[in-house]
């Protein structure tokens, strides 16, 4: 099939006579020279027949500089359809093909001549009509011409891609017909009708001119059904696509460009609608564990990064159901995650470190600011010591704020199942 | 420690993602050139033989460990640093499974990021924060008996304790000063871990890459 991409062309600038075996060499990727050679050998057996095969070779072609083919400039040419031209074009292959066998005393008749030609016309009307449908649904960039565009006349390709029903119809019975005459012409001929013996062969030619006629239809259907299917969730596809990016990335980058004069609202505006596209992308693996704790975590951070303007970067190892002392814990993170924005949010991100599993739940949440001493807590912090030593220490747990020299403040918070509850099992 | 800047060349398919790096070191480090695609990269580093590659996960064509698969042909020493956008755990393990000596994201700094490059310069790991969470995670839990290659599937206490300070967002310096060692010792811990990483036949490694579809 990828072969049939490109279509057989005469190559005049590399040809002896009209560049009919440079074409169809280059398109075969057999020397030239090899086709000649041979053409020869078959033009002295047939007594110079196969010759009449050469012009007509030459009249069909076009060339490979896009010149139409001699015979394109017939008038009635380009008028006729691509897959008529095609079948024609095998009809007549065929016809010829049988005449120089016959030519050579090889057994066919008459008998067997004219109903193969018409059966091979039939078929290649029946096939080439399936055929440019599935270009069509392959939406092939390469429409393969069935013949040259002549520039000015009316164009063959453009009359041929959208078929019109009547025509498709007017075809399809046109080939059906051939296809059935030339059995019972093969029938007639070979004097069958009368001998009952010959009922099987009847049946048979019956049979097989059914099935040359009916696969191209039932192929077609096939393709055309698969085609329509894979398309149709395609397109529903590119519609939810579609329907996102306009609710959320569109919204958010006019936001942006509203708000260009404000550095840190067009990085907060950034981060959350890479965060949403980035969820988005993942699918709705987040929407089922609403109540794990590293989702609850992640959405804590996200909420204060939203309020206060500010980036959290988040990492969380293992995972645990939530229960009264994550949920301390979830808590007192929140609180300091909101003091860590408030007074060191400018100063890089927060980062946000978690482990949790069965046994207990730590986290650290760090940041980058001035830092301050513990111990000299002033009053206005107070709010801190409350709603995250003293909530983490109801539950039993522990909070441990650390503020280095250098710079940095880290909160530590952990939680531990009691060691009753631990040899009791359950959580 | 190798004095003088480090030569680089940058591999990304997104020219303005390119463009942007590039400005970014400039005057940090020194920037051969940058590749847009798998064979590009493969060319400029075999021409340009960069103390590092600046690589970037996701390409056509294979992406970048296709890019170590083939320049590790003709420079088996070659040192690569991931950036990437994804954090996607899979993605980071197969880059580092490849080879690459260490995974940063895209929204790090410039100077942050020159100060990786020089470290994957001189033969260190650079674990970002999110890595090292990945790794705790990848090597955490117990091993049922008979699988264990204690040399490659377990990590010692004193690296789980490195990676969770990394993970806690401190600086190699911060880290050597809090364990009262020296920044070296962290360094060949680090080192460490990236071999457990890259040779671990640890058969959860791979797996709960693929299973664990993080992407925040």
């Amino acid at each position: 099939m990828s072969a049939a991409s490109q279509p057989l062309r005469r190559d005049p600038a590399h040809g002896w006579v009209a560049g009919v075996f440079a074409g169809l060499g280059d398109r075969l990727g057999v020397d030239p020279l090899i086709l000649r050679v041979g053409f020869v050998v078959v033009a002295v057996a047939t007594g110079g027949l196969a010759l009449l095969g050469y012009v007509v070779a030459w009249a069909a072609l076009p060339a490979t500089e896009g010149r139409p083919a001699p015979l394109a400039r017939f008038a009635w040419v380009p008028r006729l359809r691509g897959d008529w031209r095609v079948a024609l074009g095998v009809g007549l292959l065929t016809l010829s093909c049988l005449l120089a066998f016959r030519q050579l005393g090889i057994w066919w008749s008459d008998a067997v001549v004219w109903p193969l030609v018409a059966a091979a016309f039939g078929v290649a009307l029946l096939w080439g009509r399936s055929r440019s449908e599935d270009e069509e649904l392959d939406a092939a960039p390469l429409r393969s011409p069935a013949a040259p565009v002549e520039p000015g006349s009316a164009s063959p390709e453009k009359s041929s891609a959208p078929s019109s029903p009547v025509g498709d119809l007017y075809r399809g019975v046109f080939g059906i017909l051939l296809v059935v005459g030339a059995g019972l012409l093969f029938l007639t001929s070979n004097d069958v009708f009368g001998g009952v013996r010959d009922a099987a062969l009847t049946t048979v030619v019956v049979v097989v001119a059914l099935a040359l006629i009916l696969a191209p239809f039932l192929w077609r259907l096939g393709r055309k059904l698969a085609s329509e299917r894979a398309e149709r969730i395609r397109s529903q596809e590119r519609a939810e696509l579609a329907a996102h990016l306009h609710d959320s990335v569109l919204q958010t980058l006019a936001l942006m460009q509203k708000r260009a004069d404000d550095p840190r609202e067009v990085a907060a505006l950034a981060r959350r609608q890479e965060r949403e596209l980035r969820d988005w992308l993942a699918g709705d693996g987040r929407g089922s564990d609403a109540d794990r704790f590293a989702a609850a975590l992640r959405r804590e951070a996200e909420e204060v990064e939203d309020v206060h303007r500010t980036a959290i970067d988040v990492v969380v190892v293992g995972d645990r159901e939530l229960d009264e002392r994550s949920r301390a814990v979830l808590g007192a993170a929140r609180e300091a995650l909101v003091n860590a924005a408030k007074h060191a949010g400018e100063a890089g991100p927060i980062r946000v470190y978690a482990e949790a599993d069965d046994e207990g739940v730590e986290v650290f949440v760090r940041d980058r600011g001035a830092g301050f001493d513990p111990a000299t807590v002033a009053t206005d912090r107070q709010g801190v010591r409350e709603s995250i030593i003293g909530r983490m220490e109801r539950v039993g747990g522990s909070a441990e704020i650390r503020s280095g020299p250098d710079g940095g403040t880290e909160v530590a918070l952990a939680v531990r199942r009691p060691v009753a509850e631990r040899e009791g099992g359950g959580a | 420690m190798n004095a003088g800047r480090p030569s680089v060349v940058i591999v990304d398919d997104h020219e303005l993602f390119r463009a942007g790096v590039r400005a970014e070191l400039e005057d940090l480090v020194d920037v051969r050139s940058a590749a847009g695609t798998v064979e590009e990269a493969v060319t400029a580093i075999i021409e340009e033989k960069p103390d590092v590659v600046l690589l970037d996960v996701h390409m056509p064509g294979g992406g970048g460990v296709e890019v170590i698969r083939r320049a590790a042909e003709r420079r088996p020493a070659q040192r690569f640093l991931a950036l990437s956008v994804s954090d996607a755990a899979e993605d980071v393990i197969a880059i580092i499974r490849a080879g690459a000596r260490g995974y940063v994201t895209k929204s790090i700094s410039g100077p942050e990021l020159a100060e990786a490059i020089q470290r994957v310069r001189d033969g260190d790991a650079v674990f970002s924060p999110r890595l090292a969470g990945f790794v705790l995670d990848a090597f955490h839990g117990e091993l049922t008996e008979g699988e264990v290659d204690p040399e490659l599937d377990q990590l010692t206490p004193r690296e789980r304790e490195v990676l969770r300070l990394i993970a806690r967002g401190y600086l190699y310096k911060e880290i050597a000063a809090r364990l009262s060692i020296s920044p070296k010792t962290v360094e060949a811990h680090v080192g460490a871990v990236l071999r457990k990483l890259q040779l671990s036949s640890r058969h959860e490694l791979s797996r709960w890459a693929v299973e664990r579809r993080l992407v925040d």
